[in-house]
């Protein structure tokens, strides 16, 4: 487990979730009392009721990104959108900031939405009444902020992502991609503490959502919010996630780390996925590395036991010895052998969760 | 064999109308035979509904009241004070704006004594010069579109005054401005409600659709009783027709605001009042204002209407003009409500298609640039008239204001022109209309007024049970049975059979133009903008010249009735066959049909149930301009409704008369509604 990007347990949990089920229904909650565990969908099917999310627990800590990934139909944006309650869930528990969500009346519900949460759409959303500026300024506008002051900041968003001299435009005179980004800085104008992203890139072209991809990044490297970000690409996920819950039918197959669900798949599901992937791409050398071994001569070249596989394989095989791995703080922690990066980029895929 | 019958609706509906036939030629022609009429057991109806009106308006919930002029209490119902109360309000805003454009002293009097007015007679409003008001429309065009726009407004104000029909026209004019903004805050307000709640929804859905099929003439005599005679009578009516389009847009353009932009709302933090008006109603501007467009439309085509109790302007004129059939004349005025339809037709489409633009960069002079011009143009306009006023001395200021019929005229040629085509054309038209009469009309005519009442059942509620199961011919049944219980089931079979034969002929007829036109691009844009012109005009035009050519016969009305219905069988067929996918063009061409083959394979199946949808349109329609028609001399429940206007106890006959045609059109509408819907889901259309 690479402890490093795990923040510590000790801390709150941004989000926390415990049993969360939503069951579109008539009698879904008479159908659900008692239930301890995970529901059998084909039965609520036959008494008319849809799981969209079944038995969901996990945690989101501060300044992580959790990436929920499943194909359409898997619950994934049910389950985003039982965590900023635009539907409620049918049971368990939901805390933001140890704050239950479910208690709150429509009035907590409304100071929390304006104070702590953003939230981008996949088809952005967007007011088409109102100018770029406005669109951006309007949820601080709806709080109560003038409109100088809301104007003002809108203005900094506008150029925190790169749209400036478009701030007069109407939606409609913007392509996907520049939607989108003010849909992103609509979601950031009042500075929340947790951002949802709902599949924002998913309605752009594959060479914009790059773009988009890596301006996202940026963005979250000098923001450091609290991330639950949904999609139904396995690789986008795998780009950005500090963790990735995988869902199927309404259950969440498997959460970790991008690596661990790489080398370690739970489920015959999530091996599907996988088994695709280009290892390199994924692992970081901390996953590949041996312990240090003092008899050994490593080669003047360090690596940051954090670099992805792919960045270095180049420098890491043209070096005689092996070469040695740094933590953060630059102390070498552990060696690497060529043979290890060798192995991953050509040794085959064999990581079957059964072997 | 039972399975095939099972199966196969042809072979359903030939059965139908086999046992139909049956009992059409066996059901004995006897009056004491229930299957031959049923007893009028409804006949009360209309007088219950004129005893409820009385009672509310002179005998339940009195009041006193102080009559300043009497100097004494009078008694006075509740109901009374606050339907006068709402009159005289909507009377003094219509009188108002009237005073804007035309001059007087009305409103002002409300201000002063009566005696004090008649002393100073300096104390009154000039009128709008007409010079400004041109000037004022030609602006909005220019605002609202561009320079065309600009151009048609003000040559066609212009018009309206040049030849002497600026006071009847102002008079209209105002009319719709009050009434329209009635009907669209009423209708706005409605159909948030409707979207908010869906018990509201459900229980307004039959109460638009009755009021939306319901003939004009039905509530006047209602009105009438409740609310005195006079302009205001006209606005209340108007309003209560002009409504129900604009709480139906408005619902649909609500519910057509994407889920997400709902949910964006909500995670920016609005409250329910924040995302309807901030977030929900401009999302959904265009639809609201297309209910808009539809509001003034449906307020043009009440204007004759209205007339009959006492709203005035060019449609009073123009019944005046029809009742004396001076043709020439209404010919004339009718040109001035076309022009003033297809104007502000334009302006609220141009509004409706109008995107915001960003203009927080300008300064005053840039930002007010219309409102200075117009400002501008007016004091030229009043400049124009002082001038004028020097110039003509004691005769007409023709720059100031033109009188009624002062101005040009082109009824003389137009009069001369129709006696020239009745002395060339005479023979030849009245042998078409004889032939039609007595070979067509009178002989469907008796065919329908000797259908037994059971055959009647028989075929509606059959065709309801083969289309939608037991449900709709339930429905359809108790609609007809409603009809058959009253004492007006004769008359009603003469409107049905006008209307029948209407439908029929428009049909037809719109089926083959609309897949004609359909086969070329150019054609089919042609075409629907065709449709769209003669779509503005208020429906009682179409009876001047169809009076012109077959005077006052059933066959005026036939004609007329088709070429009004005829326009949405066109309209519908057109859009249905465009929207048949490219893909499936291509497909067919691929597999080498031929241009008759593709019709009849790939389009008309899948454009049917939008066309069928036109044809539920058709009959609506023309149901309306056989109503209508009573305005010539009709004897079918038309006459029955317009005779009710100036009868004692009339407004209970004119309700429940309205009520059966009504119902006639709701049971049509039931039945093709619930066809063309499973069709649609069969087909994976939506």
């Amino acid at each position: 487990m690479s402890s490093s990007i795990m923040p510590t347990n000790q801390k709150q949990p941004v989000i926390r979730c415990t049993s969360v089920f939503k069951i579109f229904g008539d009698n879904a909650k008479a159908m659900l009392a008692g239930v301890q565990d995970n529901v059998d969908a084909k039965a609520f099917q036959d008494a008319g009721c849809i799981v969209g999310v079944n038995n969901a627990s996990f945690e989101v800590f501060e300044g992580e990104m959790l990436v929920v990934m499943g194909l359409s139909g898997s619950g994934k944006s049910t389950l985003l959108r039982c965590i900023s309650r635009l539907t409620d869930a049918t049971a368990g528990k939901i805390y933001i900031d140890g704050q239950d969500l479910l208690a709150m009346n429509n009035k907590q519900l409304i100071e929390l939405r304006r104070n702590k949460m953003g939230m981008v759409f996949q088809s952005f959303a967007l007011l088409p009444h109102k100018t770029v500026l406005e669109n951006i300024a309007f949820p601080l506008q709806v709080k109560g902020v003038s409109t100088q002051d809301s104007i003002k900041k809108a203005m900094d968003m506008v150029e925190l992502v790169g749209l400036m001299g478009r701030e007069n435009y109407f939606p409609r005179q913007l392509s996907g991609g520049q939607q989108q980004r003010v849909g992103i800085a609509r979601s950031l104008a009042i500075e929340p503490d947790i951002w949802f992203l709902d599949e924002p890139f998913s309605a752009l072209d594959p060479l914009i959502r790059k773009e988009m991809q890596d301006e996202f990044l940026r963005l979250q490297g000098v923001l450091n919010k609290t991330i639950l970000f949904v999609t139904h690409d396995f690789d986008e996920a795998l780009r950005l996630a500090d963790r990735i819950a995988i869902m199927k039918d309404g259950v969440i197959e498997q959460l970790d780390t991008p690596a661990n669900i790489v080398l370690n798949p739970a489920t015959e599901y999530v091996h599907k996925f996988t088994e695709e992937v280009p290892r390199e791409k994924v692992l970081r050398i901390e996953s590949v590395m041996d312990p240090v071994n003092d008899s050994e001569a490593l080669s003047d070249l360090k690596v940051s036991k954090d670099a992805i596989i792919e960045t270095v394989a180049e420098a890491v095989l043209s070096e005689q010895n092996p070469v040695g791995v740094t933590d953060t703080n630059n102390d070498i922690v552990g060696v690497l052998h060529p043979s290890k990066v060798i192995n991953v980029l050509f040794g085959g895929r064999a990581n079957h969760p059964n072997h | 064999m039972l399975n095939s019958f099972k199966h196969s609706r042809p072979i359903q509906f030939g059965l139908l109308i086999l046992i139909f036939l049956f009992s059409y030629f066996l059901v004995p022609h006897s009056e004491n035979s229930y299957f031959w009429r049923l007893p009028p057991l409804l006949k009360e109806l209309p007088l219950w509904i004129s005893t409820l009106l009385d009672n509310l308006m002179f005998k339940w919930f009195t009041v006193d009241v102080w009559d300043p002029v009497w100097k004494d209490y009078e008694e006075k119902t509740i109901f009374r004070i606050i339907t006068r109360a709402i009159a005289s309000s909507v009377l003094f805003i219509i009188i108002f704006i009237r005073e804007i454009f035309l001059g007087g002293a009305q409103t002002l009097g409300t201000l002063f004594s009566d005696t004090w007015i008649d002393a100073n007679k300096w104390l009154s409003w000039p009128a709008l010069p007409w010079t400004a008001v041109v000037a004022g429309a030609s602006i909005l065009g220019y605002q609202l579109q561009g320079i065309r726009l600009a151009l048609l407004a003000g040559t066609g104000f212009a018009y309206l005054s040049v030849f002497g029909q600026w006071e009847p026209s102002m008079q209209t004019l105002s009319f719709v401005l009050v009434s329209a903004p009635v009907c669209f805050v009423l209708g706005l307000s409605f159909g948030i409600w409707g979207y908010l709640n869906k018990r509201v929804e459900g229980a307004l859905q039959p109460i638009l659709n009755t009021m939306q099929t319901l003939p004009h003439f039905s509530y006047l005599v209602p009105i009438m009783v409740l609310f005195g005679v006079g302009d205001h009578a006209g606005a209340i009516a108007t309003i209560i027709f002009a409504t129900p389009p604009m709480i139906r847009l408005t619902i649909l353009g609500l519910r057509k605001v994407s889920p997400d932009i709902v949910d964006s709302g909500l995670m920016s933090g609005c409250n329910k009042f924040q995302l309807l008006f901030k977030v929900l109603i401009p999302t959904a501007r265009r639809d609201i204002l297309i209910g808009v467009n539809q509001v003034i439309m449906q307020c043009l085509a009440m204007t004759t209407i209205a007339a009959f109790i006492g709203a005035k302007g060019l449609g009073f004129n123009l019944k005046v003009a029809l009742n004396s059939l001076e043709i020439g004349k209404a010919a004339e005025i009718g040109l001035c409500v076309v022009l003033i339809a297809v104007i502000l037709d334009k302006y609220s489409l141009a509004w409706a298609n109008k995107q915001k633009d960003y203009f927080a960069n300008l300064n005053f002079f840039q930002k007010n640039k219309p409102y200075i011009t117009f400002t501008l143009l007016t004091l030229l306009g009043v400049i124009l008239s002082y001038l004028g006023a020097l110039y003509f001395e004691d005769s007409i200021n023709y720059l100031y204001y033109i009188p009624f019929n002062k101005g040009f005229t082109i009824s003389p040629f137009l009069d001369a022109g129709i006696d020239w085509i009745w002395e060339a054309f005479f023979v030849y038209l009245n042998a078409f209309n004889v032939w039609l009469i007595t070979s067509v009309l009178v002989p469907m005519k008796d065919a329908y007024l000797g259908m037994p009442v059971i055959s009647t059942f028989i075929i509606v509620m059959g065709a309801g049970y083969i289309i939608g199961g037991i449900r709709s011919a339930v429905i359809v049944g108790s609609l007809i049975l409603f009809i058959a219980l009253s004492e007006y089931w004769d008359r009603a079979l003469i409107t049905a059979y006008m209307a029948t034969f209407a439908v029929l002929i428009s049909a037809i007829l719109g089926i083959v133009v609309g897949s004609i036109c359909a086969q070329s691009n150019f054609a089919s844009k042609t075409i629907l903008s065709i449709c769209d012109f003669f779509q503005t005009f208020p429906s009682f035009i179409y009876l001047i010249p169809v009076i012109l050519l077959f005077g006052i016969t059933d066959t005026s009305v036939m004609i007329a009735a088709i070429v009004y219905a005829v326009i949405p069988a066109t309209r519908y067929t057109v859009e249905g066959l465009n929207s048949v996918p490219l893909s499936l063009h291509e497909a067919g061409t691929m597999s080498g049909v031929s241009r008759l083959q593709r019709w009849t394979n790939i389009e008309l199946p899948l454009a049917l149930p939008h066309i069928m949808l036109g044809i539920n349109q058709t009959v609506i329609f023309a149901l309306f301009m056989v109503i209508l028609g009573a305005l010539i001399g009709t004897i079918d429940l038309g006459q029955i409704i317009m005779g009710a206007l100036s009868k004692k106890g009339g407004a209970g006959i004119g309700l429940t008369l309205g009520i059966f045609v009504s119902f006639m059109c709701l049971a049509v509408d039931n039945l093709i509604q619930t066809w063309a819907n499973e069709r649609k889901r069969l087909l994976g259309i939506d």
